[in-house]
Order: C-alpha cells, then structure tokens, then sequence
C-alpha cells in the first residue's frame, strides 16, 4: 500500500493476516493499513472475506496467524491472541456498526446509546444521558430518545445503532454493511451520517456495495477477492483504472446489476439533511 | 347414585390448610427449581467448557430420567440408611425443587440460545465482558421467552407436589385422604381436591399471563 511510510502511525495495520472456518481459509494473508482519519472503504464479490476481515478487527473473529495491531495494541501477535480482559478494554476504542443493526429492543433509543458508557466509561447516568443526547441529535433523532428500537425505521435503527458506537468514543469505525439491510429509500440518511463522520475526521473502515458512496467519501478503495486484496488505491483509480481483471469484472457486475440508484451522479445518494429531524 | 359433600363441607377447614402446605411446598419448590434451573441452564450453554457442561449435563440426564416419586422416596426414606434424617417437608421441598430444575434449565437454555447472536456480538464489540453482556443484554431479553414454558412448569410442579402426601405431609392430598378414610367419601373428596389444585394452577397461569403482558410492554417483545 502506497501510505505506508508516512508519519502517522496506522490506526489498523494488519500483517498477513489469515483465518480459517474449518477447511475454508477466508483469510489467505492479508496486509492491510488504515491511517488516522482515514476512509477506508473495503469492497468485493460476497464471500471474498472482506466482513471476516473487519470482524477480525475488533475480535469477534480470532485470527488463526499473522498480526493486527489495532490503536497501537497488538491484538493478534503472530497468531496469538490478546487477553480477555486487554480485549474487552480495546473493543471499546473500536466501534462497530453491524448489517442488522442490533439494538437492544428491551432498551430506549437513550438507553441503548447510553448503557455501555454508563457500564463501562464510569459515567453517571446523567452525564450518559447527556451525551446520548448530544449523539442522538448529531445523528438526527433528539426527538427517539424514549422510543424503543421496534418502533423504528431500518434507517432509523441503523442511525442509533451509529450513535451508540460512537458513545464509548471510539478511535477507529468499522462498518460492517451498514446498508445492505436497508429500502433502498433509507439508504441516504445512513451514509449521510457517516459522510458527517467522515468530514470529522472520524478514522473509518467501511464493508460496502454502495459504489457511488465509495468513490465520493472514500480515500482508499480496497477490493478483495477469495480472502486476498486484489489491489487498493484511491477511488478513481480503482473505480477508473483498475488494475486488475477480476476488479474489472466485479465492477462491472456491480454496475450492471446494481439499481438506477447506484448510476446516479455522486452528489445524488447523499441527502442534504434529515427529512424527520 | 347419590352425592355427599358433608364429609367435604365438615372437614373443609383442614382442606384448608392443607392447601396451605400444598401452596408452601409449590412455592418453595418452584423458588428452588428456578435458582437450580438457571445455574444447571447457564452450565450448559457452552460444551467448550467440558467439566461444567459435563457436570450440569450429568445432573439433567440422572434428574429428569427417574420417577420424582422414587427421588422423593430416596430423600426421606433412602438418606436414613447413612443416618441422614431429614425433615419431610424439606425433602418435599427438595425433592420437588430439584427435579424441577432439571426442566427449567432446558428452558433457561432454550431462551438465552434463542436471543439473536447479533445481541451478543453488539454488547461485545462495545466493550462489554461476557457476564456483563450475558447480564445486561440477553438474559433480560430471555426471560420474556421462558415466561410460556415456565408456567407449564410451575403448574407441573403445583400439581406433583402432591406426592408428598406419601412423605407424611399434611398437604391437601393428605388431608384430603384423612377424610376419606372416615367418610368412605372418595369421589366427593378427590373433587374437592381437584377443585383446590385448578384453583391454584390457574391462579399461576393468570400471573403468569399479566407478567408476560407487564414485561412484554415498550420494546420487549417485538
């Protein structure tokens, strides 16, 4: 990857990284960087191991060999593993937004944001609630709070789903398809929201099918196939000139199946602001 | 054929109090079989853990494999030979509670494996260790899920503590055949009793339902 040198150092840095189910490697050795402030958008054909990639991340898949240093913590080193506890402690610098949104349904759209602070940073319940709040407005939703998630919208759910990562202040975001369960009407207000995180300078690494998303918000487009990365580079070299004959194939199966939505101009999928604010 | 509840009408205040021991003997049993249950569920929720699985694994196939009347006989008539003696109304309560157990802890299992996965992975990605997770997370969510079977249970558990009216306990199935055998009045008796235990078992299921309905309210239940 081209970024390797420069100052900063990589909020993720995977070193052939691999990872198997059984007899299937999806992971075949993956070396892969995300730089602080970063918009790493990480596409491919479904089953490439781009999602085992992101959850290896955060250790909810446990790499079988290689390295991943996460926020300058090694969380796996040459295979082995971090501790529990050492682990628990590093989740909580790495959001995570999940295809199925799960929110809590026996908690309020509050209590949902506001739970793993209040457990977990040592806030008082009024302080957590506070800043629930402020994320809930940042998001769009100061008027949920005391709703519970089945009363929401897929957008919605996914949007307090976002505010609730963002409530233990993360350094890195991974986004694991974060549309894909969405009507496609809902799609918008999402990636609105992350496109706010993205112009804060939120450090992120992003699971999608969403191509036109890719190419407006992304500073490197990684595409991955049968567990390795084809090729990465800036959007327009990848979406432009991609190197590599398999990127040229999945794109253009993209394009082809992919709905009206996804050949509109880029400016389109993204709303200005949100309709139900 | 002719009918004679007198025995009944005459004795009904020591039917009365039989019922009382009866709801005792349930309640303890049923309070006993939950804590049993849960620890013995919890135990079992992953195999990877061998000697705990092993051990709660144990417990469930010997427990719900034998007759609660031949466990319930082994407390109060098997445990003398070693010189245990234990009151009847303890090894009513324990015989009843811990057999019970054995069928709560399949639907504390049931419950808690039925939460979606995605629960548990959120609860973890924030940080959240395992007990915290479990606690906070998912076990309120199962509850609402082993409300059902558990009122199944605890009727089952009201209407077995019968048997211990074979331990020398004076509960309404005791009382109930202390009459008989002065009055010859089975079939007035045994409706009597019938009566006291649907009573009780329905009176359960009731409370049960309005928990279900309380809990069940906001977001709960989706």
């Amino acid at each position: 990857m081209n970024e390797i040198g420069t100052a900063a150092a990589p909020i993720i840095r995977a070193r052939g990284l691999k990872k198997s189910f059984g007899a299937l490697e999806v992971l075949k050795g993956i070396d892969f960087d995300v730089l602080p402030s970063q918009v790493s958008v990480v596409i491919g054909p479904s089953g490439s191991g781009k999602s085992t990639l992101l959850r290896c991340c955060n250790g909810l898949e446990a790499a079988d060999a290689g390295s991943l240093e996460i926020c300058g913590r090694m969380l796996v080193d040459r295979g082995q593993r971090l501790p529990e506890n050492e682990l628990n402690a590093l989740r909580a610098h790495v959001g995570m937004v999940f295809q199925s949104f799960n929110l809590f349904p026996h908690l309020t759209v509050l209590d949902n944001i506001a739970i793993a602070p209040r457990k977990l940073r040592g806030l008082s319940a009024t302080e957590a609630d506070a800043s629930a709040r402020r994320l809930l407005d940042k998001v769009g939703l100061a008027s949920k709070a005391a709703a519970y998630p089945s009363t929401l919208s897929g957008g919605q759910k996914q949007r307090v789903a976002i505010a609730r990562a963002l409530a233990m202040e993360p350094q890195v975001m991974l986004f694991d398809e974060p549309t894909s369960a969405l009507d496609p009407e809902l799609v918008g207000e999402v990636l609105l929201v992350m496109k706010n995180l993205a112009r804060e300078g939120m450090t992120m690494m992003i699971v999608t099918h969403e191509m036109a998303f890719a190419r407006d918000v992304a500073d490197v487009v990684s595409v991955m196939d049968h567990g390795v990365v084809l090729e990465s580079g800036p959007p327009m070299q990848i979406f432009d000139a991609p190197r590599h004959a398999r990127t040229r194939e999945f794109l253009q199966a993209v394009v082809t199946r992919g709905g009206p939505r996804r050949h509109e101009p880029k400016s389109k999928p993204v709303p200005l602001a949100f309709d139900d604010h | 054929m002719d009918f004679d509840f007198a025995p009944v009408l005459n004795g009904w205040r020591a039917l009365m109090h039989g019922a009382l021991v009866t709801v005792e003997v349930s309640f303890g049993a049923i309070a006993l079989g939950c804590l049993v249950g849960l620890v013995i569920g919890l135990g079992r929720l992953d195999p990877r853990r061998r000697g705990i699985y092993a051990l709660c694994s144990a417990y469930l196939t010997v427990v719900r494999g034998t007759p609660l009347l031949v466990q319930l006989f082994i407390w109060f008539f098997g445990l003398p030979v070693f010189g245990i003696q234990l009151p009847a109304f303890f090894c009513g309560i324990v015989g009843i509670g811990m057999y019970s157990g054995a069928y709560v802890s399949e639907i504390v299992r049931g419950a808690i494996q039925s939460i979606d996965r995605g629960q548990m992975e959120a609860a973890r990605s924030l940080g959240m260790p395992y007990r915290m997770a479990m606690r906070a997370i998912v076990i309120p969510q199962a509850v609402i899920r082993m409300i059902p079977p558990l009122g199944n249970e605890f009727i089952a558990v009201i209407k077995n503590s019968s048997l211990v009216s074979l331990l020398t306990i004076a509960d309404v199935m005791h009382e109930g055949q202390k009459i008989i055998s002065v009055s010859y009045r089975s079939l007035e008796v045994y409706l009597a009793i019938a009566l006291v235990y649907f009573a009780l078992t329905n009176l359960t299921g009731f409370a049960l339902r309005v928990a279900e309905r309380r809990l069940a309210v906001g977001g709960l239940v989706q």
